[in-house]
């Protein structure tokens, strides 16, 4: 077909531009692409983490199974302070360390992101941080970034690196976040957090994720300090802490990411 | 007369320990509500405080502030710009009573706007909970909030749109391309504004002169914005930056405002700042606002108030600088705010109702975030109630994804089809710019243009290399 004014408006975006009218409404095609996007939005949302085929991807890691006290998914979405606490109980079963590393994969707001992504960047940090002692790999549903200080703090680890899924967008919706945190305590604020965001096939990769999280996982060691202190050390610059509240308010008034 | 609040229904006695509970538990059902531990905590003890509040004067909202005078700002503007003589038609009435006289036809367009600067958020918040979602959008349909700048938002028989071509990388030629496909369905008369990626003050002004030149161009009479920190606006206007609006989120307590890095006095210097420019070109409303339910309780700063009565007092601190537009964005906060589509519907019914009957220019951000109970189908819902309730403006964004914020409002097919179907106008200036552009139809209308259409290739041709 000649190349007309709409394709020409359609190469300068991924916004949905150019998407036809009839009448005052959409196409039918344009219609449907908009509600699979959201489908799978939705279903990242309402799944179920397969934690079976991360610990079989992570061994002969060891890897302990934990839940927050959130009882199932509409309670976390309703009660963000539940999905930030263990359960009752399930400090107990976590070895006390110390540990340099724990991470835990959390499922967050996204099933399909941390089946996809998080065993891989699991595998590539910890290639790269030879002789660090690493706690077994803690996998955690219904979860929000902050159980990661409880974990840690039960485990006496010095860092504890959190993998979770991201709230879906309509055009990624398996998108990992991991949010690296220094002497892990219950209490604290995000400001005090780095973030590596936007993991998935279109964005970073898992490899590239690994070779950040590295990174910032030695130079956090080294200087002592995550969050602000930590984003200014950084070489590119690329290196993100947790948005304050104020920060990210700025584009609409709200507080959190999702699974903050 | 201070003291509790006492409800007897059924010889069960539901006991109210002071004003902001019995508000709380008036309130409809909501998640933010019960997250802050402040809701009813049954259906009827909710009609029960309904009945309490029926009885309770509209003079007690002035005797007994919920937030102490001394400790919050928002309470002191509040109170000190209380107009009394404006108030005195209503000062005898209970909040039932005045629910009744606002739904009377003597309640009329004239009369709300007489009314508007004796009201504070807590009156409107308190009769609000006594209203069905029908009451909101015929009492809020009679209210008529004018303003200007370089169009006219606002007047009977119109629905303006604010145009959204958001991109996560503030790329220009994507920007651009979001505006033109907004402008051929005669979109952004009330404002075309970005949400910026990055938030500093480069970005900001390379932002603003990119939006000036496409305006310029087609010498559209609308206005831009982007929408950065209060603080970075002002550097951008010390800097010589073509600047039309100064954008803010703003809340309703002091400690909220904290929160978003502002205060009142920086709020009224950069009203200053803005309207010492002069570009308004028929009216110098220079300021825009967002607020949203569940603001205040994510800062940790709503003071044990329900999340309505909060968001309400954000129309105080709004209506304080003569906005141009004024929005709450309702279904952007998440689940733990507003669970579904119900309690977002009935929330930017309760913020337009509210935000109107004080006196501000209000629009909405008809969206919902994809862990929301919430879709498409809801969003045609209450686009279609709001406009039906004379809503100022309401957003849209192309295909309603926002690729930048990663959320879903309404597009530009929605709002066109809301004005056709319901039989609004473009705010006057931009319809006849629409016309000069050969994009109306006999009928005012905005008609499906063939690609080769001369409008589309002049206005994309020549757009997209700005």
């Amino acid at each position: 077909m000649r190349d007309d004014a709409f394709d020409m408006l359609r190469r300068m975006t991924r916004a949905r531009v150019a998407l036809g009218r009839c009448g005052d409404g959409l196409p039918t095609q344009a219609r449907l692409e908009f509600q699979m996007a959201h489908a799978l939005a939705r279903d990242a949302v309402w799944g179920k983490v397969n934690f079976d085929s991360i610990a079989d991807a992570l061994a002969p890691r060891e890897v302990i199974k934990v839940a927050s006290a959130a009882p199932d998914r509409a309670s976390y979405l309703r009660r963000p302070d539940l999905g930030r606490r263990l359960a009752a109980g399930a400090a107990s079963q976590l070895p006390s360390g110390p540990f340099d590393l724990v991470f835990v994969i959390a499922d967050g707001l996204s099933a399909d992101a941390v089946e996809r992504h998080a065993a891989d960047v699991v595998i590539a940090t910890e290639a790269r941080l030879p002789g660090l002692a690493i706690g077994p790999v803690v996998l955690a549903s219904q979860a929000r970034v902050a159980l990661g200080d409880d974990v840690g703090a039960a485990m006496r680890a010095r860092l504890v690196a959190v993998l979770i899924g991201e709230r879906p967008g309509l055009s990624a919706a398996d998108s990992l976040g991991v949010y690296l945190t220094l002497h892990p305590a219950p209490g604290l604020r995000d400001s005090a957090r780095n973030c590596i965001s936007n993991i998935h096939d279109h964005g970073l990769s898992a490899e590239r994720a690994g070779e950040k999280l590295a990174w910032l996982v030695r130079e956090a060691l080294r200087i002592g300090v995550t969050g602000i202190g930590l984003k200014e050390a950084a070489p590119d610059g690329a290196i993100e802490t947790t948005h304050s509240t104020a920060e990210i308010t700025h584009h609409k008034p709200t507080g959190a990411r999702g699974h903050e | 007369m201070t003291g509790a609040f006492r409800s007897r229904h059924r010889g069960e006695t539901h006991v109210f320990d002071d004003l902001k509970t019995l508000l709380a538990c008036a309130s409809p059902r909501r998640s933010g509500d019960e997250l802050a531990g402040v809701a009813a905590d049954s259906a009827a003890r909710r009609v029960a405080a309904r009945m309490a509040l029926a009885d309770v004067p509209l003079r007690r909202f002035l005797d007994e502030p919920l937030i102490p005078y001394e400790t919050d700002e928002v309470t002191r503007l509040i109170l000190d710009s209380h107009d009394a003589a404006a108030f005195a038609p209503v000062a005898a009435l209970t909040v039932g009573q005045f629910r009744e006289w606002l739904l009377s036809w003597e309640a009329d367009a004239d009369r709300l706007a007489t009314l508007a600067p004796g009201l504070t958020p807590e009156m409107v918040a308190a009769v609000s909970k006594l209203c069905g979602n029908g009451d909101l959008i015929a009492i809020a349909a009679k209210c008529r909030v004018v303003t200007a700048f370089r169009s006219t938002i606002g007047l009977p028989g119109r629905l303006s749109s604010r145009l959204q071509p958001n991109d996560p990388t503030d790329d220009p030629q994507a920007i651009a391309a979001g505006t033109l496909d907004g402008l051929l369905f005669g979109m952004g008369d009330a404002v075309i504004g970005i949400n910026p990626a990055t938030d500093n003050v480069e970005a900001c002004i390379r932002l603003l002169s990119m939006l000036d030149d496409i305006r310029c161009k087609f010498e559209v009479p609308t206005q831009s914005c982007v929408l950065s920190h209060v603080t970075t606006s002002i550097q951008a206007i010390e800097q010589g930056a073509p600047l039309d609006l100064v954008f803010q989120s703003i809340a309703g307590t002091e400690a909220a405002n904290a929160g978003f890095g502002v205060t009142l006095a920086l709020l009224a210097e950069a009203q200053d700042a803005a309207q010492s420019l002069k570009r308004g070109t028929i009216g110098s409303n220079v300021m825009y606002f967002e607020t949203g339910q569940g603001a205040a309780l994510s800062a940790d700063a709503h003071h044990g108030l329900d999340q309505q009565t909060v968001e309400a007092r954000a129309y105080a601190v709004a209506r304080a600088f003569s906005p141009l537009l004024v929005n709450t964005v309702v279904g952007f906060i998440g689940p733990e705010y507003l669970y579904d589509a119900k309690e977002i519907i009935r929330a930017g019914l309760e913020d337009h109702f509210c935000a109107k009957l004080l006196g501000v220019p209000m629009g909405c951000d008809v969206c919902y975030t994809n862990h929301a109970e919430a879709d498409q189908d809801d969003m045609d819902d209450l686009a279609l109630l709001l406009a039906a309730a004379n809503v100022n403006f309401l957003i849209a964004v192309p295909g309603a994804d926002d690729i930048m914020l990663n959320y879903q409002s309404l597009s530009h097919h929605d709002v066109m089809r809301l004005r056709h179907l319901l039989n609004r106008r473009p705010a006057p200036e931009f319809e006849a710019w629409l016309a000069r552009m050969g994009l109306l139809d006999e009928h005012g209308r905005v008609p499906p243009l063939p690609r080769s259409a001369p409008a589309v290739t002049r206005l994309i041709g020549r757009g997209a290399r700005a």
